[in-house]
């Protein structure tokens, strides 16, 4: 019989004598051959049988299974008609049978609708006398009941905690962890049987009653702390239950506060036990929860290193890759405390399974003293050859840093790495060597000499173009310094004789650095140059005709040939672009007009224009975020940094224009908004600058079309749905300029405080056209409208955040003013530093001292009638930080005293804010957040002010959000 | 649920070429069957030429922790989460495999296999309940399945069918080879 004939009625299990040879030797052969959704669901139809063959309905039931198992789907028709036949099946007494029927109901359940059908059935094997069946419809009906029917069957689960039979208890307590979830407040009656069930000699029982103790406790950390004490006092004798319970213990310990000094932590003596324990799980669970403390000491460490280092030479590679991980990871923090495993770690290098051998010698290589570098290279060098790239990658990594900590050994570990470049491997390994080999030799000044050399080796045979740019690249800027130069001449120009287009430029660049910067060598490398002049590439060719000249003198002599160029490359940027926009393209571009390096670098020439006043912005963002780097307000001190940063590039706009005089000073200016798509003809950014009673709305526009001409350009506001705001004056600009910025402005008069809005604006311009030949622009021109994105104002845009980031610029001559303004906050900050990254640490450091009593002092200073309060549901959210975070970005205000990092795990936290508001009203902010068992975050904002619009200015901002 | 509890993401059993036998996803981020068949294809790409035939063996990668082992042409798999403790795993495998070996009388091969589809899936379904551990006893995982201890009402020869049919089909098989 061929598999062919095999259609999908045959019977699943062939019979017990029907098995012929033929069968046999089907090499393909599968009871499922060519099984077919449709015929299987016709089959079904048995189910409604009167007469039942059990064997053939569970060998139905097996292929439904089947099938859904290999990714088939039921509609909600035929899901529901299986499932109404298949309860048909209750009738027949057969076990197997019945079990199928059970796993056939979870799998195959239509819907809620359905259950109701099943439940009565379920219900009576619930109280049959076999105690099988009783775990089973207890399984079964849990998974598929909804609260209301589970209030009904509460009775018989609530018994069947404390069932005699461990099947059964296990069954619902397992079911009961599931439910918890929606249906806490039942479950929660039973805990005197859990409790009692906590106790049984059954592991299992044990095991989920302890969860299920847990599950009910989760959200109270006073509740949970009690549970472990009590648990760890009992007789807690199943493995899985002792694992949970040293999860509970070092759940408890990082919650509660390290004790002064050297006081023991509570409950180690418990881990520590848990180490003597017969079950390996638990052994490895106390061991790992041991490393995993938070600033465990070595004395702690050392016997849970010491089980640990017993698991490493264990035969099952289990129980080798748990500990070597488990070690890996304690090195990082502890190096000292693993080496006493480096004799069993070594033994793992050859290990048969790859991550272990890998983990092995990553932590061989942290622990390694220097002595035993040269032992471990070895051992590894046998190993490379057979370990794919990616581990490659991690262990020349490893060997990077070795290197880095003992500079005494670079040369063997050099030795090794050019050893490992020489072999075959594909790009990501080479590339991981090369730039080993160059931090290296920027690091140890020991190793420049044989890297380069190494290095050199590599290019002469490396099929990477781009790895072999830049090890030319980096010649060209070390070679010359070494002790012999005219060593690397000779690769280099071998590159220039057989390499592709793209080398032999770099290899042109660096050969002429040597001529440049090397005088005995100058005649040479001319000489060598010469023959690159009839290369058949351009960019070589052209390379070789600049270099030979200014190796001659001229084009700005050989000192050009590597300028060291130590420029702020987005201001470079920006200048550029200014100066390729500006008309006067005559004069030379001077190179001295850039700001030299990124910190001095802030504030940018106020004719720069938009352009290089937003790469500098950017670049202060950058700066800021860098510099606060791992903070916990990375994202905000950032953004309030480049905030800041707009602030001090816009003023200097604002009063160049006598007309804002009157205005008084400037309080914030917001990040430019785009009000055209990008491409378009027009390029218009609006700014909006706060004043304490006006708002001027900047509009940079530049015209990108040379047929063009624009003139008497201004900005029409439609104030609709503004209705605060007043037009007052309107600036336009004269005449639109072709790819260069040029502003005009529109002032509105508001009242005080705090008003939003939403303006359309509309671009009003006369054109005229230039006549192509003469490039003169027509006399006469007619008017036109250009429909622009709207303005919004939102309450944020007049919140400036205070503390920190104000000092941040403190280079520019408004934040001072700011300063002052808040003296409570900043009096004890230091005199405005220039560079950013001294300011966020003495920020940082000047800020914390200042204790409670400040904010506390502000806050008691201010009038407690202006004091706002109301509660916020923010909905489910992951984690306490990221929801302060937001807030804060959202607020655009301050944290004071360092509030704005979470504790690890806190569920509840309360951050303090300050932020000015026009008018230099100050508004203090204190948000609590709480966050409940099922990750729900609950906020309180309660505001005060200078003034009471001010805190309700607060609550306005928070609603609109 | 409580995340301090020990689950597990997924059950799968391959064969020799990787294709599915029967699998049973228990975390949420495996919602279709195409990310189910990716990740059945990755593991199995990076599991596929190590010996798990002695012991059980283990690998890490992406975010999973997968502890593996290999019988006759079928590879048995679980995968817990990055920081599971291994020997949990490992206990669940164990479990997986030696009660399916015990059920199938030591014959565990693709072809048995299917042709007792039903009790793998018993299997899968008395070890882990939605990702929970229900029991890691091989022999009580076994008797389970087999419904041993619902008798009174079970005719003699249903008990007694897998029996008869290995032994049988071990009879044929040493005639065959002589």
């Amino acid at each position: 019989m061929a598999a062919t004939a095999q259609d999908s009625l045959a019977p699943l299990r062939s019979g017990e004598g029907k098995k012929d040879e033929d069968r046999e030797e089907e090499t393909e052969y599968s009871p499922f051959y060519g099984i077919e959704k449709g015929a299987v669901l016709q089959e079904a139809r048995i189910f409604h049988d009167p007469n039942l063959d059990p064997r053939r309905c569970s060998q139905v039931i097996t292929k439904l299974l089947y099938l859904l198992h290999q990714g088939e789907t039921f509609t909600k028709k035929e899901a529901s008609d299986v499932f109404f036949a298949a309860t048909k099946l209750f009738q027949a007494k057969d076990p197997h049978l019945r079990r199928m029927v059970y796993l056939c109901i979870k799998d195959i359940c239509p819907g809620s609708d359905e259950v109701i059908i099943v439940t009565s059935s379920l219900m009576k094997d619930m109280n049959s006398r076999v105690e099988l069946y009783r775990s089973n419809a207890v399984r079964v009906l849990c998974q598929i009941v909804d609260g209301q029917l589970l209030a009904q069957i509460e009775r018989y689960l609530k018994q069947a905690v404390v069932d005699k039979s461990p099947v059964v208890a296990a069954s619902v307590l397992v079911s009961a962890v599931h439910l918890i979830k929606h249906n806490g407040e039942i479950i929660k009656r039973w805990v005197n049987e859990v409790t009692e069930a906590a106790q049984s000699r059954q592991p299992m029982v044990q095991f989920h009653a302890v969860a299920l103790l847990h599950a009910l406790r989760a959200s109270d950390r006073l509740a949970v702390s009690k549970l472990v004490t009590q648990l760890t006092r009992a007789q807690v004798k199943s493995p899985l239950a002792q694992c949970l319970l040293v999860r509970y213990v070092s759940q408890v310990i990082a919650d509660s506060q390290p004790g002064p000094g050297g006081e023991s932590r509570p409950f180690y003596d418990y881990l520590e036990g848990c180490l003597r324990h017969k079950s390996e799980s638990v052994i490895f669970e106390a061991a790992r929860a041991i490393c995993n403390l938070r600033d465990v000491t070595a004395r702690e460490l050392t016997p849970a290193i010491t089980v640990l280092q017993l698991f490493l030479s264990s035969s099952k590679p289990v129980l080798r890759f748990a500990a070597v991980r488990t070690l890996n990871k304690v090195a990082m923090s502890h190096p000292m405390a693993v080496t006493n495993c480096n004799i069993d770690m070594e033994s793992l290098i050859s290990d048969q399974n790859r991550s272990i051998a890998t983990l092995a010698i990553t932590t061989l290589l942290k622990t390694g003293s220097e002595g035993s570098v040269d032992k471990l290279l070895k051992q590894i060098g046998g190993f490379m050859s057979d370990i794919g790239d990616d581990f490659k990658v991690v262990v020349v990594g490893a060997i990077r840093s070795l290197a880095l900590k003992f500079p005494a050994k670079q040369r063997a570990l050099m030795g090794f790495l050019a050893s490992v470049l020489r072999e075959e491997g594909g790009f990501e390994y080479k590339k991981a060597i090369v730039q080993a080999i160059l931090e290296l030799i920027q690091e140890i000044p020991d190793a420049r000499e044989a890297g380069l050399g190494h290095l050199c080796e590599f290019i002469e045979d490396c099929e990477f173009t781009f790895l072999s740019v830049q090890v030319l690249a980096l010649l060209g800027r070390e070679g010359p310094t070494t002790k012999e130069p005219a060593r690397y001449i000779r690769y280099i120009y071998n590159r220039i004789i057989l390499e592709n287009a793209t080398v032999r430029a770099a290899a042109v660049s660096a050969l002429a650095s040597f001529g440049a910067r090397v005088p005995e060598l100058t005649a040479r490398v001319v000489v060598l140059l010469k023959r690159a002049l009839y290369d058949n590439d351009d960019e070589v060719r052209d390379r070789a005709t600049l270099h030979l000249t200014q190796l001659g003198g001229a084009a700005g002599g050989p000192e050009a040939i590597c300028p060291s160029l130590q420029l702020n490359l987005a201001a470079m940027e920006g200048a550029l672009a200014a100066y390729l926009a500006s008309d006067d393209t005559q004069q030379p571009f001077d190179v001295s007009t850039v700001p030299k390096a990124a910190p001095e670098a802030k504030l940018p020439k106020p004719q720069g224009g938009l352009m290089a006043a937003a790469a500098a912005g950017g670049t202060a963002a950058a700066a800021g975020g860098a510099a606060a780097g791992g903070a916990a307000a990375a994202g905000s001190a950032g953004g309030a940094g480049a905030a800041a940063g707009y602030s001090s590039q816009y003023e200097a706009i604002i009063k160049a224009r006598p007309e804002f005089a009157s205005l008084g000073p400037l309080f914030k200016s917001c990040a430019p908004v785009r009000l055209t798509e990008e491409d378009t003809e027009y390029a218009i950014h609006a700014v909006k600058h706060v004043f304490a009673e006006h708002l001027v709305l900047q509009f940079d526009c530049t015209n990108t079309i040379a047929e063009q001409c624009l003139e008497d350009v201004s900005v029409m506001l439609d104030l609709a749905e503004a209705p605060e705001f007043e037009a007052e004056t309107v600036l336009p600009l004269a005449s639109m300029p072709l790819n260069e910025v040029g502003q005009c402005f529109s002032v509105l008069r508001r009242p005080a405080g705090i008003s939003a809005g939403k303006m359309g604006c509309v671009l009003k311009f006369t054109v005229k056209e230039i006549d192509p030949s003469t490039g003169e622009a027509e006399e006469e021109g007619y008017e036109d409208e250009y429909q622009l994105e709207d303005v919004e104002v939102s309450g944020s845009d007049h919140i400036r955040p205070l503390g920190l980031a104000n000092c941040q610029c403190s280079a520019s001559p408004n934040i001072r003013l700011l300063c002052s303004a808040d003296s409570l906050l900043l009096l004890l900050l230091p005199p405005p530093h220039h560079q950013l990254e001294d300011v966020e640490v003495s920020g940082s450091d000047y800020i914390r001292p200042l204790g409670l009593g400040n904010f506390r002092g502000a806050w008691e200073s201010l009038d407690p009638a202006t004091e706002r309060e109301d509660d916020y549901g923010l909905g489910p959210r992951e984690a306490l930080q990221d929801t302060v975070e937001t807030v804060m970005g959202i607020l655009g205000m301050h944290p004071c005293e360092g509030t704005e990092a979470v504790p690890p795990n806190a569920r509840s936290h309360t951050v303090l804010l300050a932020g000015q508001l026009p008018g230099d009203v100050r508004a203090l902010v204190r948000l609590s957040f709480g966050m409940g068992a099922d990750g729900q975050v609950a906020m309180k904002v309660v505001s005060r002010g200078d003034s009471e619009e001010a805190s309700e200015a607060v609550h306005a901002v928070i609603q609109e959000a | 649920m409580d995340t301090t509890c020990p689950t597990v993401k997924s059950l799968i059993v391959l064969d020799s070429e990787g294709r599915r036998i029967a699998v049973k996803y228990f975390a949420p981020e495996w919602g279709t069957v195409s990310s189910q068949a990716n990740y059945e294809k990755s593991v199995f790409a990076k599991t596929s030429r190590t010996n798990a035939r002695g012991e059980a063996e283990i690998i890490m990668f992406d975010d999973y922790l997968v502890v593996y082992k290999c019988l006759g042409d079928l590879m048995f798999y679980v995968t817990g989460s990055l920081n599971e403790n291994e020997l949990i795993l490992y206990s669940v495998l164990q479990a997986f495999y030696e009660a399916t070996s015990t059920l199938l009388r030591q014959q565990v091969d693709k072809k048995t296999v299917l042709e007792n589809l039903d009790l793998l899936l018993l299997v899968m379904d008395e070890i882990v309940d939605g990702g929970l551990i229900l029991e890691t006893d091989p022999q009580t995982v076994a008797s389970r399945v087999s419904m041993r201890g619902a008798d009174g009402e079970v005719p003699i020869t249903e008990q007694t069918f897998s029996q008869a049919f290995a032994s049988a089909k071990e009879h044929l098989a040493r005639s065959l080879l002589k």
